[in-house]
């Protein structure tokens, strides 16, 4: 499973994709990040309602494949700018976090 | 091998874990193994965060032998921990209000640095804190 095959779920909006081509390694959800540094596993996708910076230092050090920030998290435009710098995918929606995980469910994740 | 100093800077919120992904790169480029990089990025975030909420900021340094030893040491400039034992206590946490509302302050901190570095140290006094661990790469 990779990052485009998602692009099939109506509610994602596709914030910043910089590499569609990565491998879905599963999926991590948390708001703590102390608990995601703890838990999280390289390449799998983080549903966060965390968007500050260091959200995306997070993902960067734990090597996550995409971040989503759910519950209509807003994020501002630094935010996204930096996820284009740092080549983060970046989903957006209005799915909470368990709707977030029926859908990648769905596609066997 | 290699030697590196990285300045914390008090309260800098929006700089937070910049060091840990310079540490992460350069050992990156050394050629260490993802794996071991993956225990020192969980290590290095936890510690560098620590000295931004808790502490004064401060200095971080790196060093890596010929044998790829990899040392690295957070030394802040205070206030220091009161209760070492509290601190290293799983869920323990006197984060506050604005580290608590952007996901810090599990208290899960120095209990996963312990967790992942194959040594660790800890001293503190008001003057500071200093914490050492290493990773046998
Ligand atoms: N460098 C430091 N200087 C002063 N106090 C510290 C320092 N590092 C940790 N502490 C104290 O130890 C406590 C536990 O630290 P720890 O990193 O385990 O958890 P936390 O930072 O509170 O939360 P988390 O790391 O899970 O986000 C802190 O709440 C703080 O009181
Ligand atoms: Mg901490």
């Amino acid at each position: 499973m990779k990052i485009k095959d998602l692009k099939n779920i109506s509610q994602f909006n596709f914030k910043n994709i910089a590499n569609e081509d990565i491998e879905i390694s599963g999926v991590f959800i948390g708001d703590l990040l102390s608990w995601v540094m703890a838990n999280g596993k390289e390449k799998q996708i983080w549903i966060t309602v965390q968007a500050h910076l260091n959200v995306i230092a997070v993902s960067l050090l734990k090597e996550f494949s995409c971040i989503i920030l759910c519950d209509n998290t807003s994020c501002d435009e630094e935010f996204i700018n930096k996820c284009k710098e740092e080549q983060v995918n970046l989903i957006l929606t209005s799915c909470s976090a368990y709707e977030c995980a029926k859908e990648l469910i769905n596609l066997d994740l | 091998m290699l030697n590196k100093d990285f300045e914390v800077v008090n309260q800098d919120y929006q700089n937070m874990g910049k060091v840990s992904s310079q540490i992460k790169k350069m050992l990156l480029e050394i050629g260490f193994d993802p794996k071991i990089l993956r225990r020192i990025a969980v290590a290095s975030y936890e510690a560098e965060i620590n000295m931004v909420i808790h502490a004064y900021g401060g200095n971080i340094h790196m060093d890596v032998d010929d044998d790829g030893l990899i040392t690295l040491i957070f030394h802040d400039l205070g206030p220091g921990i009161p209760d070492l034992t509290k601190a290293m206590t799983p869920g323990w946490s006197t984060a506050n209000e604005k580290a608590r509302n952007l996901g810090f302050g599990a208290g899960m901190g120095l209990v996963n640095i312990k967790r992942v570095s194959d040594t660790f140290d800890i001293k503190t006094s008001p003057e500071g804190t200093i914490l050492t661990i290493s990773f046998k790469g």
